[in-house]
């Protein structure tokens, strides 16, 4: 890792927005937005999400990493911009529970790398079949906390393979860091075992869904 | 000599080696199954949760008697509301806090005028009469730094943790006044011992040195006021880092997590805590009784010896969908390798 995303690094566990603000800045004297976003922001934010599952970093700095970097991603690279990612159409859920912070740190993770994804809040397993099936979706995200919830991801992963549609579906989630082999159980293509990884896993299938 | 459950807990936490591990299973909707219940029937009515525990402490021969809910019973009080499901724990169907200017008039709300704790309150004053001193009951008050979680959001929780220090103190005055009285209520009603469920000052959620002027602070201001015996319990949270600083709040005992070491744990907490776990509830649904029995083995050849353990599952509560045959696996096996003095350990371990 080199001290650009380590420095960067340092700073979002910190909390320093300005400083993380100014270090942006900086890059972008010599990179474009996509770049800074990929050689900068991506691998901090991977380093972050590796130190969060082996206990040295804390959620809540995981969290608040995510929306600066989508702050601060936004501004340089707003929705608008070719650069972003469209491709292949994806989407975020909590599938079943009420606890929504795991979402929302991975759609923050999503935009902050460059990525344009439908946020469809939380569903039950019926809503969310019918609307990944209406916006043709080909990653499909989930995240869930309790259990049960992460059980009924079997149905959605059923239901939308019998109607034929060609999506992949990543899972995350305390049940799946608990039980590892859940993910595979429940049908799943292939589970998150923090935000960044969820991110580099899409970004990894765009590639192959667009070769 | 057989100890009753009550002299085997407490002679654990006072590090000693009772006659076994004492067995804590916490067990809430399993109480529903046992009554042929759906759970939302179950949490309806006191005596059903009466009844419920005092089967699956004779059943599973459990060491204690679990008077707890579901957390969003506390949030009720508060004006929220619940979503019952039907093979799991009832969950909080959303914030009362949706704005963080509704801090600055937040009152606690009175104990007496909660429908939900008033069943609580009965259900350990049934349990009380039915078992005297003989089994510990256990129960539950979320801490106050835990509570806004259910009561405004974990995101905009972490928002005002970090952006709104004024409010944040607002909010937990009023919530450490209601924490307080409610666990004070329940020791009134019959208690032994109050689980103070604290998951958001786990180094899972938050950084040593926030919890150190954050989830601490409020512990301290809190745990004092309680006037019986606390278990902190981080609900499957990492806890290493900050073992000693929940030691020193003055807790007796750590609900500790399937994610760090038993052993670990034991040699930072020996002759300070007491620690409970750290069986991995999520990975117990489909364990075999050969699975069960390694596991139980482990925890009691990392933890056991010298006192100081209480064998439980790491969460709080055990699942719904672990099965019978997994839970009467894990009683024989605490039964036949949790008898002191663990002289089974050492070769075991090689």
């Amino acid at each position: 890792m080199n001290d650009q995303v380590n420095a960067f690094r340092a700073l979002l566990e910190t909390l320093d927005r300005v400083g993380a603000e100014n270090a942006v800045n900086q890059a972008l004297a010599t990179l474009t937005p996509i770049q800074v976003i990929d050689r900068i922001v991506v691998p901090a934010l991977e380093e972050i999400g590796r130190a969060w599952e082996s206990g040295e970093v804390a959620l809540s700095q995981v969290y608040m990493s995510g929306r600066i970097c989508e702050a601060l991603v936004e501004a340089v690279l707003p929705p608008s911009d070719p650069d972003r990612k469209h491709q292949p159409r994806s989407a975020i859920v909590t599938l079943s529970d009420f606890h929504m912070m795991g979402k929302r740190i991975v759609y923050s993770h999503m935009r902050a790398s460059g990525f344009e994804l439908f946020d469809y809040g939380r569903m039950d397993v019926d809503e969310l079949v019918d609307r990944v099936l209406a916006d043709k979706i080909r990653v499909l995200m989930i995240s869930v906390l309790m259990l049960p919830s992460a059980l009924k991801v079997a149905d959605v992963c059923r239901r939308l393979k019998e109607a034929g549609l060609a999506v992949r579906v990543i899972v995350g989630g305390a049940p799946f860091l608990f039980d590892e082999n859940l993910w595979r159980e429940v049908g799943a293509d292939a589970m998150g075992r923090n935000a960044a990884e969820a991110v580099t896993l899409v970004s990894e299938w765009m590639e192959e869904m667009e070769a | 000599m057989t100890m009753t459950s009550m002299q085997r807990t407490l002679t654990a936490l006072g590090h000693g080696e009772p006659d076994r591990v004492p067995l804590f299973l916490l067990l809430t909707e399993h109480g529903a199954r046992e009554l042929g219940l759906s759970i939302e029937a179950y949490f309806s009515c006191a005596e059903y949760v009466i009844e419920g525990q005092l089967r699956l402490h004779r059943k599973y021969r459990t060491d204690c008697l679990y008077a707890f809910y579901y957390a969003s019973i506390e949030v009720e009080a508060w004006g929220g509301s619940t979503l019952f499901i039907e093979d799991g724990p009832p969950l909080c169907a959303g914030p009362i806090i949706r704005s963080p200017a509704q801090i600055d008039s937040l009152q606690a709300p009175a104990i007496t005028e909660a429908a939900g704790l008033g069943r609580v309150l009965d259900t350990i004053r049934g349990l009380k009469a039915r078992v005297g001193d003989t089994v510990p009951i256990i129960g539950v008050a979320i801490s106050p730094f835990s509570l806004p979680v259910m009561q405004m959001g974990f995101d905009h929780y972490l928002d005002l943790i970090h952006e709104q220090p004024a409010r944040f103190e607002h909010l937990m005055a009023a919530n450490i006044e209601f924490t307080v009285e409610w666990a004070n209520a329940q020791l009134d009603a019959g208690a032994t011992v109050i689980c103070y469920f604290d998951p958001v000052s786990s180094t899972t959620s938050i950084p040593r040195e926030l919890y150190l002027t954050t989830g601490m602070d409020v512990a301290r201001r809190v745990l004092p006021r309680i006037k019986g015996p606390t278990a902190t319990h981080m609900a499957s949270g990492r806890v290493m880092p900050i073992l000693g600083d929940i030691a020193d709040t003055g807790t007796a005992i750590v609900g500790v997590s399937a994610l760090e070491d038993l052993a670990e744990l034991k040699a930072v907490a020996h002759g300070r805590v007491t620690l409970l776990g750290n069986l991995n509830g999520i990975e117990m649904r489909r364990w075999t009784p050969a699975q069960a029995e390694f596991a139980v083995k482990q925890a009691i050849a990392k933890a056991g010896r010298g006192g100081g353990f209480l064998l439980g599952e790491n969460h709080g509560e055990v699942p719904y969908l672990v099965p019978d045959e997994v839970l009467l696996a894990i009683s024989a096996a605490a039964e036949r390798w949790g008898r002191y003095p663990l002289d089974w350990v050492e070769a075991w371990q090689k």
